[in-house]
């Protein structure tokens, strides 16, 4: 009979923490930024059928960096807790916090259980009020954290780079052409070992969602399409499609190393 | 064991419908999973009744008026009749009111749970299906005579053009071209309707239209109200386009009433239809 290796619990959390956050910065960035009249949700995102920002409820909108099956569960999970609740109370009984509540606690269980893999994913739940006073955006890591943001938010990616264009530049109550130029702006951002460039992401590649209050139907999520993008982003120079990532982890030819996995989005 | 975190059914991939998933998950929330004990129950609650939907280039127009009646009762004055069921569709309802409500509330949340879901609207076709489906599983409670006869209209992105649905009690779906009424004053309405309907009306006429028909519908039918001028209650109208649904303002449908009542007191029975080969040509 052979004995089990002993393995400490906090070594144990660190590798289960380590595997996660590795996850999660494979992908591209996501950006939250509070505005005049909401909350704008930019990412980049080539894709045009898998979304990584969408509408919660009324006044709800989740978005989501990592792996897509994982995030896009938590996601299904949010609408049908959001509807149910919806009706079997009353719509405005639907609220952030609750929804941030059942994310964490799903999302803590299953990092502390040691049968199931930690989800490699990152959340937002952004909420508007009536006032921007009223404005909320949750964060909701891997291990099951809840953090209250303001004024701004990065996940995935290189978040500590995009996060230090934002804390430059955003301002308080800006429009929206003004937020999301910021926004878009600092996601081209990026410090390649050390070396700081910015890139002018192509409008196709971008993936924009508002939760907007002056919407006069009482559901305030709003995708902003590429041609109405490229009129609120205006003239930005020639644009550049984002480098392919992790070539390092793809073998040049032969077969794959490791067992093929859906590319992070 | 007491465990915060959601549910395995809702993390489990699978149905995109709300109703389906409350089938499974949670059904004493569905309206049509209730037994009721043997008898009828049909005077037990109040019954909505006078629905109108008219077609235009362009879009649709539907129209209720506000009298629940409860037998002789007229149980409220100000019920609404006509909601929203997402962006480009609106249901209107006769029948047992509470039941009523409570199923549009269950398909408005059907088309938006669908909608966040799959990322995408559901076909108007696939929207008037749904809503079969809900009445279909309220047939037991029908039977007892707590009805329900919905009344469907959206506006059809593929074609361009506003449709009208209409159901029987057993689910049944038909489609009508140019105009449809239910509840108890549709018959009434219906006969003002075939004799002022026209293919070609402005989006402000198909309203008229469809006010004059409510009109002869409550002069006729004891359990449909008319426009209520010293308390200022108005049929609710809402009018469908490629721009989606919207309600008409009150101020709006008071001048539209205080016309359309104004001409009445000339011409109690509304307007002429014109008489094709008749003795002397009629007056519009």
């Amino acid at each position: 009979m052979s004995t089990p290796f002993y393995v400490s619990p906090e070594q144990l959390m660190k590798d289960r923490a380590d595997f996660a956050r590795k996850g999660i910065a494979r992908g591209r960035s996501l950006v939250a930024v509070q505005y005049a009249d909401g909350v704008l949700l930019v990412t980049e995102n080539p894709s045009q059928a898998l979304h990584k920002v969408s509408e919660l409820y009324d006044r709800l909108a989740f978005a989501a960096v990592g792996r897509y099956n994982e995030f896009e569960n938590l996601r299904i999970a949010g609408v049908r807790l959001a509807d149910m609740r919806g009706y079997s109370y009353d719509r405005r009984d639907v609220t952030g916090r609750g929804l941030a509540n059942a994310y964490a606690q799903t999302l803590g269980t299953i990092f502390s259980s040691g049968g199931e893999k930690p989800y490699e994913v990152e959340i937002f739940v952004a909420e508007i009020g009536e006032t921007s006073a009223d404005d909320q955006i949750y964060r909701l890591t891997y291990e099951g954290r809840v953090a209250d943001e303001h004024g701004y938010a990065v996940m995935g990616g290189d978040a500590d780079t995009v996060s230090s264009y934002l804390k430059e530049n955003y301002a308080d109550g800006a429009d929206l052409a003004g937020a999301l130029k910021v926004a878009v702006a600092a996601l081209g951002h990026s410090a390649d070992g050390g070396q700081v460039q910015d890139r002018v992401i192509p409008v196709e590649d971008l993936e924009v969602a508002v939760l907007d209050r002056t919407r006069t139907q009482p559901r305030k999520f709003r995708r902003i399409l590429p041609t109405r993008l490229a009129e609120l982003l205006g003239e930005r120079g020639p644009a550049e499609a984002a480098p392919e990532t992790h070539t390092s982890e793809t073998p040049a030819n032969g077969g794959p190393a490791e067992p093929p996995v859906a590319p992070p989005l | 064991m007491n465990d915060a975190r959601i549910p395995g059914a809702f993390l489990r991939p699978g149905t995109s419908s709300f109703s389906d998933f409350l089938a499974e998950n949670a059904p004493d929330l569905l309206p049509a999973r209730r037994s009721l004990p043997a008898g009828s129950a049909a005077e037990l609650a109040p019954h909505g009744t006078t629905i109108v939907a008219a077609t235009f280039p362009g879009g649709l127009v539907m129209a209720g008026d506000r009298r629940a009646t409860m037998g002789n009762v007229i149980a409220q004055r100000d019920i609404e009749k006509v909601f929203p069921a997402d962006e480009y569709s609106v249901v209107g309802i006769a029948g047992t009111a509470g039941l009523a409500v409570e199923m549009v509330r269950l398909f408005q949340v059907e088309l938006e749970h669908y909608e966040k879901i799959e990322g995408t609207l559901l076909s108007l076709d696939g929207k008037a299906n749904r809503l079969s489906a809900l009445i279909r599983a309220n047939l037991g409670m029908a039977m007892q005579g707590l009805a329900v006869v919905p009344m469907f209209a959206g506006f059809d992105p593929d074609r361009g053009v506003g449709r009208i649905f209409g159901y029987d009690v057993t689910g049944g779906r038909h489609e009508e071209s140019a105009f449809f009424t239910v509840g108890s004053g549709s018959l009434f309405a219906r006969g003002a309707l075939k004799k002022l309907y026209r293919d070609d009306l402005s989006q402000d006429d198909a309203v008229r239209v469809c006010l004059q028909a409510l009109y002869d519908a409550a002069d006729d039918d004891s359990a449909t109200g008319g426009p209520d001028l010293t308390r200022r209650i108005f049929p609710v109208v809402w009018v469908v386009t490629a721009d989606g649904a919207t309600r008409m303002s009150e101020d709006t449908l008071g001048a539209l009433a205080d016309q359309l009542v104004g001409a009445r007191m000339v011409r109690p029975d509304g307007p002429v239809a014109p008489l094709p080969g008749g003795g002397e040509e009629a007056q519009a």
